[in-house]
């Protein structure tokens, strides 16, 4: 072994992990600049607002859109409130028993399952046994079902990063514990809990397999009239379009996989922004 | 009748035995200083009036604390109402990041103490009156609370203890993350309260204990070793440990 003296290798270590850092990087920015380069010259309102003509070789994607956003909206709505009361729970409530123990264990472990398993299981249980067939609440439930870890695993840390203090204080007043919880530990927590609603929003609106059997349409060039109909979604339309349809433009798998990204980046951002605006109001 | 009567009182947190067979009966409207070395369960003891030990895992107790001739410990106690009556000031100054006004208000409106507002209105500018905070700051009633110093942030949570109206006020070592100045002010304050509230203060500073207290506990290793008036404690105790301690030979 050779030994450098610490100055030097002070500077390769940090040369090294720079380095790192960039590889991370720069799939990322080559991706974006691909689909913007690739995509781009598709993009028009139409392209956003009309029904998609022609086999799905021309006009617009306005109807995955309208699904996409339908699924998320409802996965979204369901998963979290239940979300959050189980956040709740676990962080204000349950004791560490052996019980609640195996609830965290399985929370962590549910996060782990692959997604296409979470469609079948959404298959199985949504469209079949409860009778929803391929539609947008089936979807969404099972979306929200992948998406409950998630929830409950960043709320409980926006919940555990109020302090302690403010709850010792409450209590001591005499307030109740729900009361303790409604008043003084939401208010304060609920600027974290919104910006991981956020992120889980994007997350799903980028999920294929959940939706490949639960909700999601070949071809369907309208808009969904109840929350059992069947949809186009933006990642299964994107999928089909650049493997099943012969003689596809390329432009315009492009700029749908642009809208796509376009979307679950916007949601990113919001996140960013929401979380930057609510520290620099935290005032403690 | 706001007396607090200690009846052999042991605390465990899961095997370790945090207080052991603690007596003592203080007095109402009076300060009592509780002193003693770091974990000697000082605070322990302090939190066993209000149950805030409850809070915590593991945490068993045997014997009684009267408070009014009522076992606080007793099972059909309601532990909000105890709360009430008993108030707590923390070591760190600990408002809500909300304004002043609802701090104060904090404990009346979430209980449903009063409604009316114009009642509730009162009852904050007499609780920062009684801390004299009230002149200092009647015209910031809407700004957050954090944006007082911290000697005004920790008198605004003795007012918001006094607006729910207790008996008893616990103080665990209220002066520790303040200036000296600060330290004094907070300490006039507490003998001027001793007139309406009975007043229990834990603290690491022996001579603080001596300016403020009638009576003193000391405590060692989870034992109430001496409990007597503040004077004799200090100049004749009646232990060998604790004239150790308060002439500084360990601790």
């Amino acid at each position: 072994m050779i030994k450098l003296n610490p100055k030097l290798s002070q500077k390769f270590a940090v040369a090294f992990l720079f380095c790192a850092t960039i590889v991370a990087i720069i799939p990322v920015v080559i991706i974006i600049f691909i689909i913007i380069k690739n995509g781009y010259s598709a993009i028009s309102l139409e392209f956003l607002t009309a029904m998609p003509t022609n086999g799905m070789r021309s006009g617009g994607i306005f109807p995955a859109i309208v699904g996409t956003l339908s699924i998320v909206f409802c996965a979204i709505l369901i998963t979290l409130p239940i979300g959050v009361c189980a956040a709740i729970y676990l962080n204000e409530y349950a004791k560490d028993t052996l019980l609640t123990r195996l609830i965290k264990l399985a929370i962590v472990n549910l996060a782990g399952i692959p997604s296409v398993v979470y469609g079948l299981f959404g298959l199985g249980i949504f469209v079949m046994f409860l009778g929803f067939g391929v539609s947008i609440i089936a979807g969404a439930l099972t979306l929200s079902i992948m998406e409950l870890p998630v929830i409950i695993t960043t709320a409980r840390g926006a919940l555990n990063s109020v302090p302690p203090a403010f709850r010792e204080a409450s209590l001591a007043l005499g307030v109740s514990r729900w009361q303790t919880i409604r008043h003084i530990v939401l208010p304060n927590a609920l600027p974290g809990i919104l910006t991981g609603a956020i992120l889980s929003i994007a997350r799903i609106s980028g999920e294929t397999a959940p939706i490949l059997f639960t909700a999601a349409a070949f071809y369907l060039p309208h808009i969904p009239r109840s929350p059992f109909d069947q949809v186009m979604a933006l990642p299964y339309h994107l999928y089909i379009i650049s493997t099943q349809i012969p003689n596809m433009p390329k432009n315009i798998i492009f700029a749908t996989a642009l809208v796509l990204l376009m979307m679950v980046l916007s949601m990113s951002l919001i996140a960013i922004i929401a979380r930057i605006y609510f520290r620099k109001r935290r005032k403690w | 009748m706001a007396q607090i009567e200690i009846k052999n009182f042991n605390l465990y947190y899961g095997s370790f035995q945090g207080l052991k067979n603690v007596n003592m009966t203080i007095k109402e409207k009076r300060i009592t200083s509780m002193i003693g070395p770091s974990g000697c369960g000082k605070s322990t003891l302090l939190r066993s009036i209000n149950r805030m030990n409850d809070m915590i895992e593991g945490v068993k107790t045997e014997g009684e604390i009267n408070i009014a001739g009522n076992n606080i410990y007793d099972q059909n106690i309601d532990i909000d109402v105890l709360r009430r009556n008993v108030g707590m000031v923390f070591q760190r100054p600990n408002p809500f990041p909300i304004s002043v006004y609802n701090n104060v208000s904090f404990g009346l409106e979430v209980n449903r103490i009063e409604r009316k507002r114009n009642v509730i209105d009162e009852i904050v500018q007499k609780s920062l009156e009684s801390v004299l905070l009230w002149d200092d700051i009647k015209d910031k009633l809407k700004k957050s609370a954090l944006l007082l110093t911290l000697e005004q942030q920790q008198r605004l949570c003795i007012a918001r203890v006094i607006a729910v109206r207790p008996q008893i006020i616990l103080l665990d070592e209220p002066c520790s993350s303040l200036d000296p100045h600060a330290t004094q002010r907070i300490e006039e304050l507490m003998m001027r309260l001793k007139e309406d509230y009975t007043i229990v203060i834990v603290t690491h500073n022996m001579q603080q204990a001596a300016r403020v207290s009638q009576d003193t506990a000391f405590m060692l290793l989870g034992e109430l070793i001496e409990f007597d008036k503040t004077s004799k404690i200090f100049t004749n105790p009646g232990d060998k440990k604790t004239d150790d301690y308060v002439s500084g030979r360990f601790g």
